[in-house]
């Protein structure tokens, strides 16, 4: 199991991009940590979550 | 005549306390984008007596912009950058005030932002938002980021928070309204999340992490 954005979800396996896909985010508006860390760009392809891992994708709307 | 530096140190010290003055004197602040956000968190950081404030942006001061950003009629036209550094020079006339006029991108802000422990992204497109979240938390790890996303229309003022994403990164705003969803921004909800944001920079400095 995976947290996403605090809920626990069957996850693990899956790349961080097949999670913004699968959920709906837009990844050119997203900042994604893991466990507490940013996950780099140019890893949301190759970085494979594993259980007990804690996901929080912060999703950007406009305005300022 | 204005008054002496010494004269305003000493009101602000007598407002704020000895210890908390000195840390707001001795900080920097660097604040990304300089529209209804920026500007009202500039303003609200001048008056408290933070000692350095770095103001970055591209654009210059347009009519729209009127409705919510603490630009006058008179300063149509000129670089943002310019304008709200003769405005905060006039309310702060001690404060170290720079700025930049330059779009800030993941080539040039590792430089044009290592100067300053606390960085407040005020910019006002999503993806530019995304943007320097990304790259000042991957470059910068050791930096504070106050961000924000989430304050158009006239929803209540209280669904507006702000959240602690991570030991550096703190979000202020309702998360979700966005300007492109009816009502567009309005003066009174985009300088309470600009509050929060300032409000979120003073606890940082005094040494309250928080949120």
């Amino acid at each position: 199991m995976v947290k996403l954005n605090g809920e626990q979800r069957e996850l693990s396996g899956k790349t961080v991009t097949e999670i913004l896909n699968e959920n709906g985010y837009d990844p050119k508006r997203v900042a994604v940590e893991l466990n507490l860390e940013i996950v780099p760009k140019s890893q949301y392809d190759s970085m494979i979550l594993k259980d007990g891992d804690s996901v929080e994708v912060v999703s950007f709307v406009g305005g300022g | 005549m204005i008054p002496s530096k010494e004269e305003m140190y000493s009101a602000l010290e007598e407002r704020h306390g000895k210890e908390l003055q000195r840390r707001f004197a001795e900080s920097a602040v660097v604040i990304c984008g300089l529209g209804g956000l920026g500007s009202n968190v500039a303003v609200s950081l001048a008056r408290a007596g933070v000692g350095k404030l770095h103001l970055i942006d591209f654009d210059k001061v347009d009519i729209s912009n009127l409705n919510r950003q603490q630009y006058f009629p008179d300063q149509l036209g000129q670089y943002k950058s310019d304008a709200l550094a003769d405005t905060l020079r006039r309310i702060a006339p001690y404060c170290d005030i720079t700025s930049r006029t330059v779009k800030l991108d993941e080539s040039n802000i590792p430089e044009l932002l290592a100067d300053f422990p606390i960085i407040c992204e005020c910019f006002d497109n999503a993806e530019q938002k995304a943007m320097l979240v990304n790259t000042v938390l991957e470059y910068f790890p050791g930096k504070k980021l106050v961000a924000a996303s989430g304050m158009a229309g006239l929803g209540s003022a209280n669904t507006i928070v702000t959240r602690r994403i991570a030991k550096n990164f703190w979000l202020c705003g309702d998360g979700k309204s966005d300007v492109g969803g009816g009502l567009g921004l309005i003066s009174a909800r985009v300088a309470v999340c600009a509050a929060h944001q300032a409000t979120m920079v003073l606890r940082i400095i005094s040494g309250e992490e928080e949120a």
